[in-house]
């Protein structure tokens, strides 16, 4: 297979296996594309994409711009900050007004779960889905995915544990679709108050003890407790949170095993994982990172290749 | 589909002698030179290569493989789309010979894609090209090899097939037609 069988990237849930093998063959290709001398190639360099983040972002905007610019895609970039989003348009408008100046791709990053699936169904773009609310964040659990498989081969069998604020992360979802869609065994790992009810039903296991699924996993993913998004006290401090669930170098180094830690970042150093843990050999953040660039390039790639050339219409 | 052979394998080997010696001839001891293959197929000609200068007492020759997906002219315009192959160039090209390695040259869009990737890996001071076959009166762009293993006359709704031993296959070369030509 050398196509997506989607026309869009809104979330793992509609990918198949299959297309995520593909995205990881083609990121290979690009990574090593990306280690060049000059870390360019031409491919889409009649495609324009548009950045639209409704929502801040550090990591994931640079890493898609960078990843158009390195396919040589002219980019512009938006942020609900200084637009007229304050000054009350829809989100429609708002991007059909940028459509109308012959946009071919949409990257959002959107508050609300399901904006990037509304404006699929309304706008005549393809649309990448930067993460939406607390629903699904895909690029950045196949970016997981793809460092796991770097370090580890195949993820079949493989036991991940994702620890943290699950209820109110979207990197948790997605990482949970496409583990399980490449065969991994999942886990999760927090306190009651930030576990979502009936997760179960998702078909991972649930924890609360943090020294029992290190034990137990492979891999261990960190996430970030998201004060943000969080209405209200789901747990008593911080100092308690960190003690409870917070990762050290002596708690990996009394596994005596080859365990990889990995974190979506920014990382609260000190509260989920100590400086010792993120600067360690157990780590793969920065990997994390430089492969985010790689396969977004192929996302954008493998999408671009389905939109055809049309010279009447142009 | 009518399937005629052109090359058999001792024919093969012959030419990629002599093409091997016609390399020797401009490039001595290969110390200046890097031989690159156009991926997918000019990787197994370039083995041969390879093998044949050892035989002649040149065993360390500079080389890798280049895949030029990304800087097709077809990219978007293709029903289905091409794969990417591994490239792997662990030298720097800055200053050097680049022998480019394919088994069939036709259009000639191939190695203009790659007369464009190639200078991500620095800027040669010359580039060739050597072909197996050469499906002459064919091209679209006005590139044309400077080591030729056989030139082939043949229809652009015909296809030149290089079959390899390593591959399953025994070496041979084949022209492929439709029945009703």
């Amino acid at each position: 297979m050398s196509e997506l069988s989607v026309n869009h990237l809104l979330g793992i849930k509609g990918l198949s296996p299959e297309d995520i093998q593909l995205i990881f063959e083609t990121a290979d290709q690009f990574k090593e594309v990306i280690n060049r001398p000059i870390k360019k190639v031409p491919s889409l360099r009649d495609i324009t994409v548009a950045n639209l983040f409704f929502e801040n972002s550090t990591r994931t905007r640079l890493s898609f711009e960078l990843a158009e610019k390195r396919l040589s895609a002219d980019t512009i970039n938006f942020s609900a900050a200084s637009s007229s989003v304050k000054k009350g348009e829809t989100l429609i408008d708002t991007v059909n007004n940028i459509l109308s100046m012959k946009v071919d791709m949409v990257v959002m990053r959107h508050p609300n779960p399901g904006a990037a699936v509304f404006l699929s169904q309304n706008v005549d773009s393809i649309i990448v889905n930067a993460g939406d609310g607390a629903h699904e964040h895909p690029t950045q659990a196949l970016l997981d995915a793809y460092s796991v498989r770097e370090k580890h081969g195949d993820l079949k069998g493989k036991k991940v544990v994702i620890v943290g604020d699950i209820l109110h992360s979207r990197v948790a979802l997605s990482n949970v679709f496409c583990l399980q869609k490449l065969g991994a065994k999942v886990r999760v790992c927090g306190p009651t108050t930030l576990i979502p009810k009936h997760i179960q039903s998702l078909g991972v296991e649930v924890s609360h003890n943090l020294q029992e699924s290190l034990d137990w996993c492979d891999i261990a993913n960190m996430l970030r407790v998201q004060h943000e998004r969080q209405d209200l006290k789901y747990f008593p401090s911080v100092r308690e949170y960190t003690r409870q669930f917070g990762l050290t170098l002596p708690m990996l180094d009394a596994l005596k095993k080859d365990i990889t830690i990995m974190h979506p970042g920014p990382i609260n150093r000190g509260v989920e994982i100590t400086s010792e843990v993120a600067d360690s050999d157990y780590s793969i953040i920065l990997n994390q990172v430089e492969n985010g660039v790689a396969i977004r390039m192929a996302v954008l790639y493998l999408l671009a290749s389905k939109k055809k050339m049309n010279f009447k219409a142009e | 589909m009518i399937k005629k052979e052109l090359l058999s394998g001792k024919s093969i080997e012959i030419i990629l002698n002599r093409l091997t010696c016609e390399l020797i001839e401009n490039h001595g001891d290969f110390k200046n030179t890097v031989l690159i293959a156009l991926q997918p197929r000019g990787l197994t000609v370039m083995d041969r290569i390879l093998e044949n200068l050892q035989a002649n007492g040149i065993s360390e020759v500079a080389h890798g493989v280049l895949d030029i997906t990304f800087y097709r002219d077809d990219f978007r315009r293709r029903d289905i789309p091409l794969k990417p192959n591994q490239t792997r160039i662990d030298v720097i090209l800055e200053n050097k010979k680049v022998v480019f390695i394919d088994d069939v040259l036709f259009t000639g869009r191939s190695v203009r894609s790659a007369l464009d990737a190639i200078h991500s890996f620095g800027r040669p001071t010359e580039i060739e090209l050597l072909v197996l076959i050469d499906r002459r009166f064919s091209r679209e762009l006005p590139i044309q090899p400077d080591y030729t293993g056989k030139q082939v006359d043949s229809l652009a709704s015909q296809k030149v097939l290089v079959s390899w031993t390593i591959e399953g296959e025994k070496d041979a070369v084949y022209l492929i037609k439709p029945k009703n030509e």
